[in-house]
C-alpha cells in the first residue's frame, strides 16, 4: 500500500543552503519522520535530522512541515494530498546547525536565568501536603516537551533576532507561571520579573504559541494572560501601588 | 585534514543524561566532585521521558500495610529470585526517601484525597505503590533532575560567577571509548555529534547511565539512543556483563500502523481497569496464570473485577501478572490463530471505564492512539503486542557502591546495570532503580576520587582511540551502515526474540560474527558534520557486542526464566537458579563463565513463606535457609 511522496528538504549549513527535492515511498500510517528515515537511509545517508521518542513525548524533531512549526513523528503523511509537495525545512527563529538539525541553545541560556525553584525552609521530605486541585495548575504547564515550537512561533523573536536578549519566549512564560502557581514555591516576585527581565510585556496574546503547542497547552489563557492581569492590577491599582511602594514587599504580587 | 582535539578535565564523567545519569550528577555535585554530564541528545530528551506508570516506593500513602519487606519479595518474585538479594534490598528500602527529595526539588506527582503523593497499581506490586503523573511520570522525573542540576549551576554562579564551573553538561557527545591508564580508569573518549570533532576528557572515575539496548531488536519500544553503548563500553574496557540473556518483551506495544509499531502502552492501562482479549472476545489471561502465581490471582472473572474497588478480600485480575507471563501469553494467543486484525491482541478500557476518565488518567495514550492510529481509546479496543522494552541484564556491579567489577574507576547504575531486576523487572521499578542506584553510583564515584586521585590519560591511550574514529571514512568495502543495523535487527527478532531454541540461537551467533566481519567494511559518505551514517557505524558496533552476548547467554542457560524463554527448555530450574552468566570480550569475541549467585542472608530469606521459596530453591537450599 505504499505511495510516493514528494518532498521538498531544506540542506545546507550555518553559511549557505537550498531546497533539495526528492521523492521517497510512503507506507500506509507513516509520519513525516518515517519518509524522512527512509530518504536517510536510501538516498542522502547524511541527512541531519534531530529525533529520539517517536512518540510526541520528548521534543525532539521540531521542524517546519509546509511552513508550520510541526513535531515530525506526529505529522501523519495522510493528512497530505497524492502529489502535493510537502516542504520541510529547518525551525526559523534559531540558527541552522546542518540541514535540520538547528541550535536551540537560546532555550537553554533562558532557563538558567529562571531562579530555580525553592520550597519552604522547615518543610521536611515526606511532609507535603498538596490537593489535586491545586498542583493541577503547574501540572498542566509540567507537560511541555520542550520541543521549543512555541518559540519557534512566536513573532516576538521569529524574525527579530534583536528580541531575544530581552524576551524569554512562550516556554519560559509557563515555566515562570509553573513556579508562580507551585504550591510549595516560596519566591514571591516570579510575575514581576516576567514583566521586568523576561520581556512579558512584549507579548501581544496572539496566541501562535498555543496553536502549535503539541501537548495542547493553553499558554496563552493560562499561562501568559493571567499574569499580565496581575501585574496590571498592582501596577495600575494606585492603592496596591502605593502599599507596594511604602512596605517594600515582594509578597504584594 | 586535522581537526580540532578537545580536552577537559573533570573528577567524574557521568555518561547518559537519563534518570540515573542525572541523579548520579546531582549527587556527585554535592558531595564536592566536578562533574561532567555527556548525552548523545539535547540536554532533556533521554530516553527516561517515554516512562509512563510511575515510580515505584512502598510509601503507604494507599494502602498502610506496604513497607520495603512487601516491595522487595514482590521485587525478587517478579524477578524469578535471580536479583541481587542486596540490589533488591537497597531498592526497596530507599525507593520512598528518593520520591519525596524529588518533591523537595519541585516535581508535583498526583495526589490523594489527605494531599499525599497518589500511588496506583501496576503489575507484580501487591499494593498500590506507584508514585505518578497522570501517564508521564518519566518526563516529570527528568525536568525534575534537569532543573535541579540548573539550580545547582545557578548557586555556582552565584558564588563563583561562573554556572558551569562544577557541573557541565556535554550535548550532542558520543563517547566511543573508556580509556584505560595504569589499570585504571583514566579518562572517555569520543567525538562532538555536531561538528564530528574528537574531543577527550581526563576523569578518574566514570559513571555509565546509558540506558538500554532495544534498537539491536526490529520491534522496539525504544529511542534510537538504546544502543547499548555502555554495555559495550563497558565490556570493551574489561568489565563484565551479567544476565544478558534476560530481555523484557513488554507485552503492550502497539502493533499498528507500520510506522508505531512497538511503541509503548502503558502497563497503567491494565492497572486502571483495562483488559485483554482475543479475537474471540475470550479473557484469556484467565488460562495462563502460572502455579508459582495462583494463589495471588483471581481465576474468574467476577473476583478480578472486585479487586478493582476491594483488595483486602479478592485476588488480582491476572491481567496484572508480571510482563513476562503476559508477553508470553499473548504470544502463544496470536500464534494460536485467536489475534487480532494486525497480528496482537485487543486491550480495551472503553467498556471499562467512562470516557473522561480515561482522558484524565490516561492522557498521552488517548493522545498517541488518536493521533497516530486514529483510535479513540474510550470508545473502542486497542491492538498490542510485545514489544522489547529493557534488558535486566547489564554491567556486573558492586550492589552498594555500583562500581564495575575489574575496572577501577568505572561505575554504572540504572538500566546499564545489571543485577538488580533478576531474569525480570517489574513495571515501575525502573524509575525507582536509577534514582536509588544513580545517587548511589554518585557517592560511590566521590568516595573512589577522593581515595585514588588523579590518573591523567596517557598519549598512547589516545592515539588507539583516535584511531579507531577515522575507521569509517578510511576504510573501503562499501557496505551501507542502515543496512546492516535492519540485518542485525532481523536476526535478532526472528532468532533471539521472545521464544528461542538451541538450533536459532546457534544460527545467530553465526549471522553476528558474518557481520562483525562486515561491518569492518562500513564506509560513509558526506563529512563529519552532523552525520548520522557515521554515528549509527558505532552504534551498530556496540549493538553487535551486545546482541553477541545475549545470544551466546541464552544458548548457555538451558531453562525458562522471566525474560528468556527456551522452547527446548520450557521449564524454570532451580539449579539454574543458583547461577548467573557473566560475559566478558577479549577483542574479538565474547565469551560466558557461570557464577554462583550469591545466596540470600538468613535475615531476608525469612521475610518470605518457605512454601514459596520450595518453588524456586533446591532442597538443600531450603535446608540452610539463607546464607549466614
Amino acid at each position: 500500500m505504499a505511495r510516493k511522496i514528494n518532498l521538498r528538504i531544506w540542506r545546507g549549513n550555518s553559511t549557505d543552503g537550498a531546497l533539495q527535492d526528492v521523492t521517497v515511498d510512503a507506507m500506509e500510517g507513516e509520519v513525516i519522520l518515517d519518509v524522512i528515515h527512509r530518504v536517510q537511509a536510501e538516498q542522502m545517508n547524511d541527512l541531519a535530522v534531530r529525533w529520539n521518542c517517536k512518540a510526541g513525548k520528548c521534543g525532539s524533531c521540531s521542524m517546519e512541515i509546509n511552513g508550520k512549526p510541526r513535531l515530525a513523528c506526529m505529522t501523519r503523511v495522510s493528512t497530505f494530498e497524492d502529489g502535493e509537495t510537502v516542504t520541510i525545512t529547518p525551525l526559523r527563529a534559531f540558527p541552522v546547525i546542518k540541514d535540520l538539525v538547528t541550535d536551540v541553545s537560546f532555550n537553554y541560556k533562558k532557563a538558567m536565568q529562571i531562579p530555580a525553584f525553592q520550597p519552604p525552609a522547615d518543610l521536611k521530605p515526606g511532609q507535603a501536603r498538596m490537593q489535586q486541585i491545586d498542583v493541577e495548575r503547574s501540572q498542566e504547564f509540567r507537560k511541555c516537551i520542550e520541543c521549543f515550537l512555541c518559540q519557534d512561533a512566536c513573532h516576538v523573536i521569529r524574525d527579530h533576532e534583536e528580541n531575544k536578549k530581552s524576551f524569554a519566549g512562550p516556554r519560559f512564560f509557563i515555566r515562570i507561571a509553573e513556579l508562580d502557581m507551585h504550591p510549595l514555591d516560596v519566591i514571591r516576585n516570579r510575575k514581576q520579573t516576567a514583566q521586568e527581565e523576561h520581556g512579558l510585556g512584549m507579548c501581544n496574546i496572539t496566541k501562535c504559541c498555543t496553536e502549535v503547542c503539541p501537548e495542547h497547552i493553553k499558554i496563552t489563557d493560562n499561562a501568559i494572560i493571567p499574569m499580565k492581569e496581575r501585574v496590571v492590577d498592582v501596577k495600575y491599582d494606585p492603592l496596591r501601588w502605593l502599599g507596594s511602594v511604602i512596605r517594600k514587599r515582594d509578597g504584594i504580587l | 585534514m586535522s581537526r580540532s582535539l578537545g580536552r577537559y578535565a573533570y573528577d567524574v564523567v557521568v555518561i547518559g543524561a537519563g534518570g540515573a545519569g542525572l541523579r548520579a550528577a546531582v549527587e556527585a555535585r554535592e558531595a564536592g566532585l566536578s562533574v561532567a554530564i555527556i548525552c548523545k541528545s539535547l540536554f532533556g530528551k533521554a530516553h527516561t521521558v517515554m516512562a509512563e506508570g510511575g515510580v515505584s516506593a512502598s510509601m503507604g500513602n494507599v494502602n498502610s500495610d506496604d513497607n520495603w519487606m512487601v516491595h522487595f519479595r514482590d521485587t525478587m518474585r517478579g524477578g524469578k529470585f535471580l536479583n541481587h538479594y542486596r540490589m533488591a534490598e537497597l531498592h526497596a528500602k530507599e525507593a520512598p526517601d528518593r520520591v519525596w527529595e524529588l518533591e523537595m526539588w519541585g516535581a508535583l506527582f498526583d495526589r490523594t484525597k489527605e494531599g499525599k503523593i497518589s500511588q496506583r497499581n501496576f503489575g507484580g506490586h501487591e499494593y498500590p505503590r506507584l508514585a505518578h503523573v497522570g501517564d508521564r511520570t518519566g518526563l516529570e522525573l527528568i525536568r525534575t533532575m534537569q532543573q535541579r542540576i540548573v539550580a545547582l549551576q545557578q548557586n555556582d554562579e552565584k558564588e563563583t560567577g561562573d554556572p558551569e564551573k562544577f557541573i557541565k553538561v556535554f550535548a550532542e557527545l558520543t563517547i566511543t571509548e573508556i580509556l584505560k591508564d595504569n589499570g585504571k580508569v583514566s579518562g572517555v573518549y569520543g567525538y562532538w555529534r555536531e561538528s564530528g570533532d574528537e574531543v577527550f576528557f581526563d576523569s578518574p572515575a566514570v559513571i555509565l547511565a546509558t540506558g538500554g539496548i532495544g534498537k539491536t531488536f526490529k520491534i522496539t519500544s525504544n529511542s534510537w539512543e538504546g544502543t547499548g553503548d555502555g554495555h559495550a563500553l563497558a565490556l570493551k574496557a574489561g568489565g563484565r556483563l551479567k544476565d544478558m540473556e534476560f530481555i523484557q518483551f513488554h507485552p503492550t506495544g502497539m502493533v499498528w500502523p507500520p510506522s508505531v509499531r512497538g511503541l509503548l502502552v502503558t502497563e497503567s492501562v491494565r492497572g486502571d481497569g483495562g483488559v485483554l482479549t482475543n479475537s474471540n472476545g475470550e479473557r484469556f489471561m484467565f488460562n495462563y496464570i502460572p502455579d508459582v502465581f495462583k494463589d495471588k490471582y483471581a481465576d474468574n472473572e467476577a473476583e478480578a473485577d472486585r479487586w478493582y474497588t476491594d483488595q483486602t478480600n479478592n485476588r488480582r485480575p491476572p491481567e496484572l501478572l508480571p510482563r513476562d507471563e503476559v508477553a508470553r501469553a499473548i504470544n502463544t494467543e496470536v500464534k494460536a490463530g485467536r489475534g487480532s486484525e494486525h497480528g496482537g491482541v485487543y486491550l480495551d478500557v472503553s467498556k471499562r471505564l467512562p470516557a473522561e476518565v480515561i482522558k484524565k488518567k490516561l492522557p498521552s495514550m488517548w493522545h498517541q492512539f488518536y493521533e497516530l492510529a486514529g483510535v479513540d481509546i474510550t470508545k473502542e479496543a486497542m491492538e498490542v503486542g510485545p514489544t522489547c522494552h529493557y534488558v535486566m541484564g547489564g554491567v556486573d556491579v558492586d550492589p552498594d557502591s555500583t562500581a564495575a567489577v575489574g575496572v577501577p574507576g568505572l561505575f554504572a547504575a540504572g538500566e546499564v546495570a545489571g543485577g538488580m531486576h533478576g531474569s525480570n523487572r517489574l513495571g515501575g521499578n525502573s524509575l525507582s532503580d536509577l534514582l536509588v542506584f544513580g545517587r548511589r553510583a554518585g557517592i560511590g564515584a566521590a568516595n573512589y576520587v577522593k581515595s585514588a586521585g588523579a590518573n591523567p590519560v596517557s598519549d598512547t591511550s589516545l592515539k588507539a582511540a583516535q584511531e579507531k574514529i577515522e575507521k569509517p571514512f578510511t576504510q573501503t568495502g562499501g557496505e551501507n551502515p542502515y543496512a546492516l543495523h535492519h540485518e542485525l535487527q532481523e536476526l535478532t527478532q526472528s532468532l533471539v526474540g521472545i521464544i528461542r531454541t538451541k538450533k536459532e540461537l546457534e544460527e545467530a551467533l553465526i549471522k553476528i560474527a558474518e557481520l562483525r566481519v562486515r561491518i569492518g567494511k562500513v564506509s560513509v559518505s558526506g563529512g563529519r558534520e552532523f552525520n548520522p551514517g557515521f554515528h549509527l557505524s558505532f552504534d551498530l558496533d556496540n549493538m553487535l557486542l551486545v546482541a553477541e552476548s545475549t545470544a551466546l547467554a541464552g544458548l548457555t542457560r538451558e531453562e525458562s526464566r522471566g525474560g528468556h524463554t527456551r522452547d527446548d527448555f520450557p521449564v524454570m530450574s532451580s539449579q539454574w537458579r543458583q547461577v548467573n552468566l557473566i560475559c566478558t570480550f577479549d577483542g574479538k569475541k565474547v565469551s560466558v563463565e557461570k557464577t554462583p549467585l550469591p545466596s540470600m542472608p538468613k535475615e531476608l530469606f525469612e521475610l518470605f513463606d518457605p512454601h514459596e521459596l520450595e518453588k524456586y530453591m533446591t532442597a538443600a537450599e531450603m535446608s540452610k535457609g539463607g546464607s549466614n
